[in-house]
């Protein structure tokens, strides 16, 4: 029992990694073989970056203890707003700055709402998913931009790879990833990122800069959202306001399938990204099984429930241990 | 005589309106351990507060070995070498011990502006000595704070400023929900603060507790000190019969 709660605690990721072996190999068998065929790994490897990118901000927010559900509408935001500027020819790249700083404003007032009016981050954000979509709605005024023909979007797009297995924005995401998963196990700040969530009076008591912290962990959050937004854009070569609704709320799934814990400190990169492959996979997986796709949310409904169950079991069963112990 | 490693001189301290400190003056020499007593709201938690620099006062002055010290943060509490365990834990129960041990101060290999990655073979290495040193057994530092007894997580708190060559302890309450056994192994890692000498200051409302390991009790009722003296030179009885 006491292994099941350190393997827990250090690997939270490995039992949605063995869920994920066991969903790949019935969908293969299932789907003659068509699963894990090139065609098929190439249409879940392009989508797994968007959603990816997206989870892993949310997953660091969560471990330093906040929440972050107007990620879906900055996707939506970030994009339009670079959109709408290189329409009027102020060039590729100062467009895409333009939009991160919008990224950054919101992220940083996420942030500054939350700490300073001492309200759940839960409620700052709920309200800023509605006046990001809604701003997002009226930039495009109706008429979504169009995009100039010459911006690099081979930088995000381009298949590559063996067989063209993966897109440019694969190598974005994977190159995310690491930095993000160092950050969080081989550096100080993701040291105080943990503790930040872990315990917030203990982290104060030790001098860690508590409210820096999360403002770093929003700002993250909103950034990465935001790229994958643009890079979801790029993708389908057309801005449209309504992209990645209720995409905070898969991002939310992924975190806690993966083994983030709802209540902070806990949590890993790399069980973010099982999360959300977990979801892409059984999206694909239904399809090409011919399930009635509908039951795609149910399936994601579940398997959510379900691993929240698990964690809290398994943190009920640790802390019988600790009174063992005591 | 060296100076006091700590003096307060006519310390107050409001709390809107709750006059929390009156006119506080307290010294304490280097290698004393020194038992705080008094009842509940008596303002022995305000008084460390300030040392600790979690508050600060609101008139008069604190000296740490004789310099004025302002102190803003903990964490300037910690840079002059005062350390405070909390009766609610201060570790972090989701981290290992060693990551606890040096939260806040972690060693880098390589680093810019106090940001880098950890040197996480120091980490292990060092906690190892450091737990080793207050006298607590445990089988890794990687064990996680969580799996330990409420006991071990106060004799981590203790090996923890230990290691960071605290001049001063002070210890709010530590015994606070623990079972006899536990506090009696809290009660041995302050006894064994001043083989070390480590200067201390133990707070508890348990009069037998702090005759049991300090040199010299301080009694406070009301936001005054109204005791204060050798341990050799009273007794249990005295001390409670006037509180
Ligand atoms: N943060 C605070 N705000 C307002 N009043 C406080 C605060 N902390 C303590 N007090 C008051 O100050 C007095 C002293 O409290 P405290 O220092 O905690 O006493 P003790 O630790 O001896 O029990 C009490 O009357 C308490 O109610
Ligand atoms: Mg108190």
């Amino acid at each position: 029992m006491r292994n099941l709660f350190r393997i827990y605690l250090e690997k939270p990721e490995l039992a949605g990694i063995a869920l994920l072996a066991v969903l790949v190999a019935v969908f293969e068998l299932r789907s003659g073989g068509t699963f894990l065929s090139p065609d098929n790994l190439r249409g879940i490897l392009g989508l797994l970056p968007e959603v990816g990118l997206v989870a892993i901000g949310v997953t660091v927010l969560m471990i330093c203890g906040e929440f972050d559900l107007s990620v879906g509408s900055v996707f939506a935001l970030m994009p339009m707003v670079a959109a709408e500027l290189m329409e009027r020819n102020i060039g590729f790249l100062p467009a895409i700055l333009a939009g991160f700083a919008v990224c950054a404003a919101i992220g940083l007032l996420n942030g500054f709402i939350t700490l300073r009016f001492a309200i759940p981050s839960f409620i700052t954000t709920l309200g800023m998913l509605f006046i990001a979509r809604s701003l997002t709605v009226v930039i495009s005024g109706g008429f979504p931009p169009v995009l100039p023909d010459d911006i690099p979007s081979w930088l995000f797009t381009q298949f590559i790879g063996p067989g063209g297995l993966i897109r440019m924005s694969f190598l974005w995401f994977v190159a995310i990833a690491l930095l993000a998963s160092a950050l969080l196990s081989l550096t100080n700040v993701g040291n105080w990122i943990k503790s930040t969530g872990g315990f917030l009076e203990a982290a104060a008591a030790m001098g860690i800069p508590v409210n820096g912290v999360k403002m770093g962990c929003f700002l993250l959050s909103s950034l990465l959202a935001g790229f994958a937004g643009l890079i979801q854009v790029l993708r389908l070569a057309s801005p449209l306001p309504s992209i990645g609704e209720g995409l905070e709320l898969q991002a939310v799934a992924a975190a806690v399938i993966g083994g983030t814990a709802l209540t902070g400190g806990v949590g890993t990169v790399l069980g973010a990204i099982v999360g959300a492959l977990l979801i892409r996979v059984i999206d694909n997986g239904l399809v090409l099984t011919q399930v009635d796709a509908n039951w795609f949310k149910f399936a994601v409904g579940a398997l959510t429930i379900f691993a929240v169950v698990a964690n809290s079991w398994l943190r009920r069963a640790a802390r019988s241990i600790r009174i063992e112990a005591g | 005589m060296s100076a006091p490693i700590v003096e307060c001189r006519g310390v107050h301290k409001w709390y809107a309106g709750v006059h929390a400190l009156k006119d506080v003056n307290l010294s304490i020499a280097p290698g004393e351990v020194v038992g705080l007593v008094g009842d509940n709201g008596a303002g022995k938690s305000t008084l460390i507060k300030i040392l600790s620099g979690v508050h600060r006062q609101d008139a008069g002055e604190l000296l740490i070995e004789g310099k004025p010290a302002e102190m803003r943060s903990p964490k300037d509490a910690m840079r002059l070498g005062i350390e405070t365990i909390y009766q609610s834990n201060s570790m972090v129960p989701t981290m290992s011990i060693a990551r606890n041990l040096f939260l806040g101060r972690e060693p880098l290999r390589i680093g810019i502006f106090g940001v880098g990655l950890l040197d996480k073979e120091r980490m292990r290495r060092e906690s190892v000595h450091a737990i080793a040193d207050v006298d607590l057994h445990l089988r890794s530092s990687e064990a996680l704070v969580g799996e330990l007894s409420g006991g071990q997580r106060q004799g981590v708190a203790i090996a923890r400023a230990m290691h960071f060559k605290s001049k001063l302890l002070v210890l709010d309450e530590p015994t606070n929900h623990l079972s006899v056994k536990e506090t009696n192994k809290v009660l041995g890692f302050i006894r064994g603060l001043k083989p070390q000498g480590v200067t201390g200051i133990f707070i508890s409302h348990n009069i037998h507790h702090v005759f049991q390991c300090c040199d010299r009790v301080i009694a406070m009722a009301r936001g005054e000190i109204v005791f204060d003296r050798a341990v050799d030179a009273t007794s249990i009885d005295e001390i409670q019969e006037m509180l």
